[in-house]
């Protein structure tokens, strides 16, 4: 069906992909494995894509837009710990109007100082991450005649830009901090029963911003790569939900890091196929058996179920079904192995369905740390 | 040569706005002694004891250790000075190890490997030292609440504690569980270490105490050597007048049964099993209290028959069949219309809509009934809340303000609020769970007259506590609950604590002579 | 003791926080070298001083009269709805097939069964996050926020692929039959005498539907037991279960009230002025409803002045976008700056006003 070089660019395009998600869920981990729920990673993405890539932009190195961007998005989780540590207020709120403040800000500071309707420009060679190519890679040209191995080799390992392998070496690294130290058991215990390491003498605000802050610098190398890397300005919302699939992943690797890395390779496949495969043809019959298949799976988990869960999920098999069926009758006078054009919405979709199927727990429960999303207030 | 006292407070002060929660407070306490501080709710024990660790600054006053005056400005400073606390409500990362527990906060570097070593090691020694024996891998979740109880002990040793401070440290032990406590803080004494014992119950003030100091109202209105005083006076000095200790009644006219359980069975949402078979019945006129340590089925028997949990088994209410097979909310209405009424455990989560106002509260549970709606679609408002301040009236609720928010009551009115709410309805059966936890001694009297005059009106009352004395004075009839199995069941006046104690801790009846 | 008069809590700290976002947003028109005072006049003139500027203004107010009061409604159920988006496009999508497929005779016909339409739609678009809520637990803040982009896609494949008429290039609906167009505001006063009046702003008869909304809420939250029962499950969970009051019964009403009100959004701009179903026409109200909740406390009358301000903000902004090189974007900062405000800092806000009653309270004593 698909070639072995088709297969090994759809997985480059994979950690080309889930390099910003990884980041940023890593971000959301170590935020709110000490208690603080931040689903203001989407503000903080976005406002760090912007300043790398207009401070890339107008000093025209982009280590300097990578140092920029850290610092921007420092700068929201600094906010947001203010709001959620310092005055105890509701950490969702916060999240959501830092999200907001990040949308607004960049555009009227890019329009400002750009002019080209809330973009920045175009970078050029010094202001990007280029590709590094380990030694021996061949180019891109040469790839189709390449034996596998080397395929896998150039295409696959080689030519990412170092912000990717940056990524990569994060989830160790993580896990080794968040483990194998003291502030790590410290960081995890303030998350579970902040009384407790409170009682024992340390600082909750302390760690708590640590941990806020920590998931500023991983926010912001994610923006400086969107930006600079994956894509080479800004645009308007470019973050476009990675905030909120990176929190599904989170809940998805039950807050540990190497689960993190597998879940956020799944969401980025998913995406990597929706880039590559513009037209996917499917013959109807297949389409159509595929819907009725989880059509039938929905109704044979409700059946000994309440009622709510036979309204609900009942519906939607119905749904799905019904749709199965305009599927076939589209096809009717061409005959029932016609190939059906998958809608383009639908592919594009396909990421926020999976992260609300995976929220839905139809995938295993996860027992979040027991004392996220609460402020720490002393007792009397 | 005279010794230091191992801690001296003089006049210690602390105001919260312009609540005075602590009075120039003024305690010696010599090395090698138990100390009890005795004293209400709100009478400033909490407050003094929060100063002591760090959470809180006095605003006025010195504290010495070992004679020399530090200062405590956090917790880190009160470790330091030798100072370790084994709060009410346990301070431990539920799913660490034991080891983990003891070494957060006192790592010995930055990698943890060396830490959790050391620890180890100095964990054997102290255990032997003081017969202080846990496993340090276990799970802090698994482990039972004794030797969780452990733990927090040794976490201070570990931190090289001299003055230790126990609050209310028995609330969650069997009676067998509290001797053995009591056991480990004679030992802690013979190694000359000072311990200062917060607590509510007198009768562990006599037993182990060496001096005991009584606060009412943020003073200390006094302090005796232990082997000078008695209950009655300890009583007196806590309430700053004579206190019934025990309840008037007369001897109980039981009729028909109005509540019979039979084979109830219970499982959680793990799957583990909470209520074994429990068989019990309460008549017309007759007060049933279950005892037992908190954790043994007690709270889910009380939602079973509050309609918010599933169970298998048969209930009978006067007689007729209860569906048990709902649970999880929705049939907490369908229970009241039976006649059920139900006094929660826990009233702040439970009981109260905390914002809500008194009025509002006054029908919470009954928001349905025919009586409180003005037509199809609305509530009538002004007829709940003419309702509520009679209620509140009856049941001596101060202030007797319906539209003061629940928060802003203390806690025995807001027991009150919850009592009027319930009793009121003239309930065929009264469940009540922990009546007088967190109420002073003056609201407990009033409270236990209620109940009793609730039953003496010919109605059935299951009760269920935690404090064996409440149990033994109120109750016509005590079933004993340990690990979701009834025990036994006994006449107050053919039992003791000790019997009841062993009942609670599991040994079955027939081994009792 | 509450410390502050009710008063002060539901006047005094939200205007305090719309100042401090007001003096903030200042400051950025300064940095981008525009005065301040002379965009807060170029607003009021563009908005307040003539007929046609309330008629815009009154027209997004009734937006965020709906987004508001469906945000407000699941506030009291202590759930966070951030789909109004969503909601309000799959509401679009209802009036559209109700007014595209049904020959109705005449337009208050027309908008019982849009209505309907919007209502049903938005509830069942709210409906399947707030189940997975229920019984599943997943956060319905994510929930939401992934339906708002499902929709997008779902509004886009139905535009496009099935609504459109064939041969044309603009990605809209068929234009709606004229028996189910709505009278505007200038048709309202045309009646009465005054033709130029509110010259084809689209403020339309919408608004009067989204001012008794706001008196039905009202009636539901604080006077039936449903709204009883909202308002306890909303404060306390364990409680709602001892009193019998069913979690899951709870919040599926409570989300499915405020995904209907967030359809019924789709009346004022689809029916009302659209006439067809296109895309983007929610332009950010299921966002703005959230700033309009928190500051008008989750309450109807709140919720009515903070939607009259937001609509006059947003208006403004568009009179400030086409005459000075303030962009649109400016309102979605004083949005995040108003939530920012009175809902995460609001402790900022609140401690000064605290302090300054107690220290008057101490003086009396």
């Amino acid at each position: 069906m698909i070639d072995f070089l088709t297969l090994i660019q759809v997985l480059d395009g994979t950690l080309r992909l889930a390099t910003p998600l990884l980041l940023v869920c890593l971000a959301g981990l170590f935020s709110e494995r000490a208690g603080i729920f931040d689903i203001g990673l989407e503000g903080k993405l976005l406002a760090a894509a912007f300043v790398s890539a207009a401070f890339a932009a107008i000093t025209g190195s982009v280590w300097l837009g990578l140092l920029a961007g850290i610092l921007a998005s420092i700068l929201l989780s600094l906010l947001h710990g203010l709001a959620s540590i310092t005055l105890r207020g509701d950490q969702i709120i916060s999240g959501v109007a830092i999200n907001f403040l990040a949308a607004g800000l960049t555009v009227v500071i890019a329009q400002d100082l750009f002019g080209q309707g809330g973009r920045t420009p175009p970078l050029k060679s010094g202001g990007r991450f280029e590709p590094l190519n380990f030694p021996g890679s061949i180019s891109s040209k040469e790839m189709s005649d390449a034996g596998p191995l080397m395929q896998l080799y150039s295409e696959l390992l080689s030519g990412h830009s170092l912000l990717v392998y940056l990524a990569l070496l994060t989830v160790p690294l993580s896990w080794f901090v968040l483990y194998k130290t003291r502030f790590g058991l410290r960081l995890r215990a303030v998350g579970e029963n902040p009384a407790a390491v409170d009682t024992a003498g340390i600082s909750v605000v302390g760690l708590r911003y640590g941990a806020v802050v920590i998931g500023g610098i991983l926010c912001g190398i994610a923006g400086a790569y969107i930006a600079t890397s994956l894509q080479a300005n800004f645009t308007k919302d470019m973050s476009a939900g990675r905030g909120f699939i990176a929190l599904a992943a989170l809940i998805f690797a039950k807050w540990r890091p190497w689960y993190a890395l597998g879940a956020c390779l799944l969401f980025g496949f998913f995406f990597a196929v929706d880039n590559r495969f513009q037209n996917i043809l499917m013959p109807a019959w297949a389409l159509s058996s595929f819907l009725i298949f989880i059509s039938l799976v929905l109704l044979s988990y409700v059946w000994k179920k309440d009622y709510l869960d036979k309204v609900v999920l009942g519906g939607l098999a119905l749904g799905i079904a019904i749709i199965s069926l305009m599927v076939i009758s589209s096809v009717w006078t061409s005959g029932i192995s016609s190939q059906v054009k998958i809608p383009v919405v639908f592919i594009q979709s396909l990421p926020y369905v999976l992260t609300v199927v995976v929220l839905a727990g139809f995938v295993g429960r996860a027992i979040p740390p027991k004392a996220g999303g609460q402020p720490y207030i002393k007792e009397r | 040569m005279t010794m230091n006292p191992a801690i001296e407070l003089k006049g210690i002060s602390k105001s919260f706005g312009p609540v005075q929660a602590n009075k120039d407070i003024t305690i010696r306490v010599m090395p090698g002694t138990i100390h009890g501080i005795i004293g209400e709710n709100g009478a400033g024990k909490s407050t003094l004891m929060s100063i002591l660790y760090g959470f809180y600054r006095a605003d006025a006053g010195e504290i010495f250790v070992d004679g020399k005056k530090i200062s405590i400005p956090d917790s880190q400073a009160a470790i330091a000075a030798g100072i370790g606390m084994v709060f009410q409500h346990f301070k431990l990362v539920e799913n660490f190890s034991v080891l983990e527990n003891i070494v957060l906060g006192a790592e010995s570097g930055a990698l943890l490997s060396p830490s959790l070593g050391k620890a180890r090691s100095e964990l054997a020694t102290l255990a032997s030292e003081y017969e202080l024996n846990v496993n340090p891998d276990a799970i802090i979740e698994d482990i039972g609440v004794g030797m969780q109880q452990r733990v927090e002990i040794l976490k201070a040793l570990y931190r090289k504690a001299n003055i230790l401070i126990l609050d209310e440290p028995t609330g969650v032990l069997t009676p067998a569980e509290a001797d053995q406590l009591f056991r480990i803080l004679k030992r802690l004494r013979e190694e000359g270490k000072t311990i200062i014992l917060i607590t509510h119950k007198l009768r562990e003030i006599m037993d182990i105490t060496d001096t005991v100091s009584v606060m009412r109202q943020g003073e200390m209105t006094a302090t005796l050597g232990t082997k000078k005083t008695s209950p009655e006076n300890l009583a007196e000095l806590m309430v700053g007048r004579k206190v019934l200790l025990r309840v008037d009644k007369s001897p109980a006219k039981p009729e028909n049964p109005v509540l019979e359980i039979e084979d109830l069975n219970m499982f959680d949402d793990f799957g583990v099993q909470r209520l074994k078979n429990v068989s019990l019945s309460v008549r017309a006129g007759e007060i049933l209290g279950v005892a037992g340590v908190a954790g043994n089925g007690q709270s889910e028997l009380l939602e079973v028959l509050g309609g918010y949990r599933k169970a298998n088994g048969s209930v009978k209410i006067k007689g007729s069949e209860i569906d048990l097979s709902t649970g999880v909310a929705g049939d907490g209405q369908a229970r009241r219309a039976q006649g059920i009424a139900h006094v929660p455990e826990d009233r702040q989560r439970e009981g109260l809509i905390m914002d809500f106002m008194a009025w509002e509260n006054s029908v919470f549970g009954y928001h349905r009934e025919k009586s409180n709606q003005a037509n199809r679609f609305f509530m009538d408002n002004n007829a709940i809340r003419k309702e509520a301040e009679a209620k509140l009236d009856r049941f001596d609720v101060r202030p007797l303000d319906t539209k003061l928010r629940a928060k802003n009551f203390s806690g025995g009115n807001q027991q009150k609020i919850v009592l009027a709410r319930e009793i009121e309805r003239d309930p065929d059966l009264l469940l009540v769970g922990q009546p007088t936890r967190g109420v002073d001694i003056g609201a407990i009297e009033f409270i236990h007259q209620q109940i009793v005059a609730l039953r003496d009106r010919g109605k059935a009352i299951l009760l269920i506590s935690v404090e064996l004395d409440e149990i033994l004075s109120l109750s016509d009839k005590i079933a004993v609950m340990f690990d979701g199995k009834i025990m036994g069941e006994r006449l107050p006046s053919e039992t003791n604590e000790k019997e009841l104690g062993l009942l609670m801790a599991g040994v079955s009846g027939e081994a009792v002579q | 003791m509450d410390i502050m008069p009710k008063w002060v809590d539901i006047i005094v700290v939200p205007l305090f926080s719309l100042f401090l976002a007001a003096f903030l947003a200042a400051l950025l028109i300064l940095a981008i070298g525009e005065s301040p005072v002379a965009a807060l006049n170029l607003m009021i003139e563009g908005t307040l001083l003539r007929s046609a500027g309330w008629g815009y203004m009154l027209y997004y107010t009734t937006n965020f009269i709906f987004t508001g009061l469906a945000v407000s409604v699941a506030f009291h159920a202590a759930l966070f709805n951030i789909g109004g988006e969503g909601q309000a496009m799959i509401g679009g999508l209802g009036v559209a097939l109700v007014c595209l497929f049904i020959p109705w005779p005449h337009w208050t016909l027309a908008i019982i069964g849009a209505s309907i339409g919007a209502a049903l739609f938005g509830m069942i678009w709210a409906g399947i996050p707030a189940y997975l809520q229920a019984k599943r637990g997943s956060h319905i803040v994510i929930t939401t926020i992934m339906f708002n982009f499902i929709a997008a896609g779902v509004l886009i494949f139905f535009v496009v692929d099935v609504l459109k008429p064939t041969g044309s290039m603009d990605p809209a609906s068929a234009n709606f039959p004229a028996s189910t167009h709505l009278p505007t505001f200038q048709d309202i006063a045309s009646l009465m005498g005054f033709e130029k009046a509110f010259r084809s702003a689209p403020a339309n008869v919408s608004f009067f539907i989204a001012l008794f909304a706001c008196v039905a809420i009202w009636y539901l939250i604080w006077r039936s037991p449903l709204g009883y029962e909202i308002r306890a499950l909303g404060k306390s969970g364990a409680a709602a279960r001892y009193a019998g009051v069913r979690p899951v019964k709870i919040i599926m009403i409570a989300m499915m009230i405020s995904g209907a009100l967030c359809g019924m959004m789709a009346i004022n701009t689809t029916q009302g002025e659209s006439e067809r179903l296109i895309l983007n026409f929610t332009e950010g109200a299921g966002f703005i409803g959230i700033a309009v909740a928190l500051m008008g406390r989750s309450h109807p009358a709140g919720v009515f002045l903070a939607a009259l301000l937001f609509g006059f903000l947003y208006q403004g902004g568009a009179e400030l976008a086409l005459w000075t090189k303030i962009p649109r974007e400016m309102i979605v900062v004083i949005q995040a700056l108003v939530i920012l405000f009175t809902g995460a800092l609001s402790l900022m806000v609140r401690a000064p006003l605290e302090r300054f009653f107690m220290s008057i309270k101490r003086a009396d004593v």
